[in-house]
């Protein structure tokens, strides 16, 4: 448009109340969803029973008994019974929360922090820097995740720390290749080309006009992954490789109960039901979360 | 199509490497002397200095790098620290009885998952699609390591039906075509299939309601074609895609069957990680993952190659 053209003027009766934002109406969308409710409320509720452990646990976590092993689950002063070493199993699955949570959602949030990071520069730059990227990127896709976290945190050697590192770089590549593919694509939208021709910096661009479009998407894929973090996280204590005895820890409280399963099978199952619990209610959120935000897969 | 397989290939090359390159690396970044594990703590400098240049731990490390590859490309993964056995050997035979385990896995697997899936595609939100997309959704968000030991609590500490551990009565760990093997062999299957399932169930229902929705299948309809005739241009175009994932799932279960096989006791390539990993046996560590990240890469390759030649619409660029 030429300048000094005439611009139309505008209607008189643009609607004057706020216009909801975009996270408002993706909460009015999700609000609708009662899977996706369902799981959050069941996520909020292992997340305060986390926090207040110490004020919910009936007992000490650390509390054994030589004389009360293994009882079943309704025996008096042990509503789920006890484990190898006569701790109070409720106090241990309560206090585990804490552990099993921490190891799950650490790797994908750091994860998403550089992978994030990684992708959109990556995909904003183009170029060679992003097919050396992304080719580095392609070996990692060569390991499938369990045998890559296992192979590291063996290598690191076990630990807590070691475990999370391991999960953090197995989650990198998977982010950083979405995070790439959105920024690619929303790189050539006309917006874009505006701002590089009227001067903007690279960094600016991606704060100003990249980020915001991109972000969204990456989030929603990262939250399908903390299903899949807990489950290796605690898979790593199960295998010996993350938390050590005798910290409560729902992956490690399975591996140490194992061979309880002839004499209290029900008792010794109970942690792997709460991974299992906290691991599907973050798909069904994350999937939740998916459709509210219009996501493709 | 010639041309696309030389591509593909020539493409691998890099990856390779690359794999080949982490693998050798991940010893590396193990804290330690890697000869502890074999070395008695009072050990002479002598024999000392004598274990590391047998192990070429001397060399600098493109040195080592460009000879363990150069060996490992002729089939030698070097001696297991722990058991002084060649690498090659106990990687193979750990490898067959993993692949035996995955494929069976991944049998179940696809058949109930697409089964699942063309039910939900073909009625969708039906409570027949519900249903299986809830069984989707479990399938990959169960711990399988706990769900093998809820299989172990039912079928042999309770009902007494199946062995628990191992593969073989009596502590076989090759196979044989008796009852007594496929029996150990019918929980560690089971419990490894639950995932594939899923996620085959899923594609699966997405494709043929894809499909079911595009215009040549009202055109066939239109025609006159027999809901059976429609069934068979629907499973010509799902296959290709759905086999895909497939393969792709066979390769994931190779490497991640680590957590079921310590549940089951199963002789496979889990163990021999798991046991590579306490002992600190980093040949057999590098040896084990380099040939299992192969697998994956060789049947990511054939995946991609078998697709572009069923489906001629993936071209790739």
């Amino acid at each position: 448009m030429a300048v000094g053209a005439e611009v139309p003027a505008l209607d008189a009766t643009v609607p004057t109340t706020p216009v909801a934002g975009y996270w408002t109406s993706v909460w009015r969308r999700l609000r609708r969803d009662p899977v996706a409710i369902a799981a959050a409320l069941v996520l909020i509720a292992i997340v305060l029973m986390a926090i207040f452990a110490p004020y919910v646990a009936p007992a000490d976590p650390y509390r054994s008994s030589m004389l009360r092993r293994l009882r079943p689950m309704g025996t008096p002063g042990f509503p789920l019974g006890s484990d190898e070493l006569g701790r109070d199993m409720l106090t241990r699955l309560i206090y585990g929360a804490r552990l099993s949570l921490f190891m799950g959602v650490t790797p994908v949030v750091l994860a998403f922090g550089i992978g994030s990071a990684i992708g959109i520069f990556a995909g904003y730059l183009g170029g060679r820097i992003n097919t050396l990227v992304m080719r580095t990127i392609d070996v990692f896709y060569a390991f499938p995740s369990v045998l890559l976290a296992v192979a590291l945190s063996g290598a690191l050697g076990a630990g807590l720390g070691n475990a999370m590192l391991s999960l953090t770089i197995v989650f990198i590549p998977p982010i950083a290749r979405v995070a790439e593919a959105v920024t690619t694509q929303m790189r050539s939208r006309d917006f874009v080309e505006a701002a590089r021709a009227s001067g903007a910096g690279a960094l600016t661009i991606i704060r100003v006009h990249i980020l915001g479009n991109v972000l969204g998407p990456i989030f929603v894929y990262a939250t399908s992954l903390i299903s899949v973090s807990m489950i290796l996280a605690s898979g790593l204590s199960f295998l010996g490789l993350g938390t050590r005895p005798p910290d409560p820890e729902w992956g490690l409280m399975l591996n140490t109960l194992r061979t309880a399963i002839y004499v209290q099978p029900w008792v010794a199952a109970l942690p792997g039901l709460m991974i299992f619990i906290t691991s599907i209610s973050f798909n069904m959120l994350s999937d939740g979360l998916r459709s509210a935000m219009d996501v493709k897969q | 199509m010639f041309l696309t397989l030389v591509r593909r290939v020539v493409y691998t090359i890099p990856i390779l490497f690359g794999v080949s390159l982490v693998c050798f690396a991940l010893v590396h970044i193990a804290p330690g002397d890697p000869l502890s594990s074999v070395l008695p703590p009072d050990a002479s400098v002598d024999l000392q200095r004598m274990l590391r240049t047998i192990y070429g731990f001397d060399r600098s490390y493109p040195e080592q790098f460009g000879l363990w590859l150069w060996r490992a490309v002729q089939g030698d993964l070097g001696t297991s620290i722990a058991s002084g056995r060649p690498v090659t050997l106990e990687v193979m035979k750990a490898v067959a009885n993993t692949l035996r385990l995955a494929v069976v896995a991944t049998a179940i697997g696809f058949f109930f998952g697409s089964l699942f899936g063309f039910v939900a595609g073909y009625f969708r939100d039906s409570l027949v699609d519900k249903a299986a997309s809830g069984l989707a959704v479990l399938g990959v968000s169960v711990p399988h390591y706990w769900l093998g030991m809820v299989l172990v609590i039912v079928f042999s500490s309770q009902l007494g039906w199946l062995p628990a551990t191992g593969a073989g009565p009596g502590g076989s760990d090759e196979w044989a075509w008796d009852w007594e093997h496929f029996s150990h062999m019918l929980l560690p299957a089971l419990t490894m299939s639950v995932i594939p399932m899923g996620i085959v169930a899923r594609t699966v229902r997405a494709l043929v309601a894809d499909i079911l929705s595009q215009d040549f299948v009202t055109g066939l309809r239109a025609k006159g074609l027999t809901e059976v005739g429609v069934f068979r241009h629907v499973v010509k175009n799902a296959a290709p895609t759905a086999l895909a994932v497939m393969g792709l799932q066979l390769g994931y279960l190779l490497g991640g069957s680590i957590l079921i096989e310590t549940v089951f006791s199963w002789p496979g390539t889990g163990f021999l990680l798991n046991s590579a990993i306490f002992q600190r046996d980093l040949p057999l560590l590098q040896g084990t993952i380099l040939v299992l990240a192969l697998f994956f890469v060789v049947l990511n390759l054939a995946v991609d190659v078998l697709q572009s030649a069923l489906d001629p619409r993936v071209q790739r660029s």
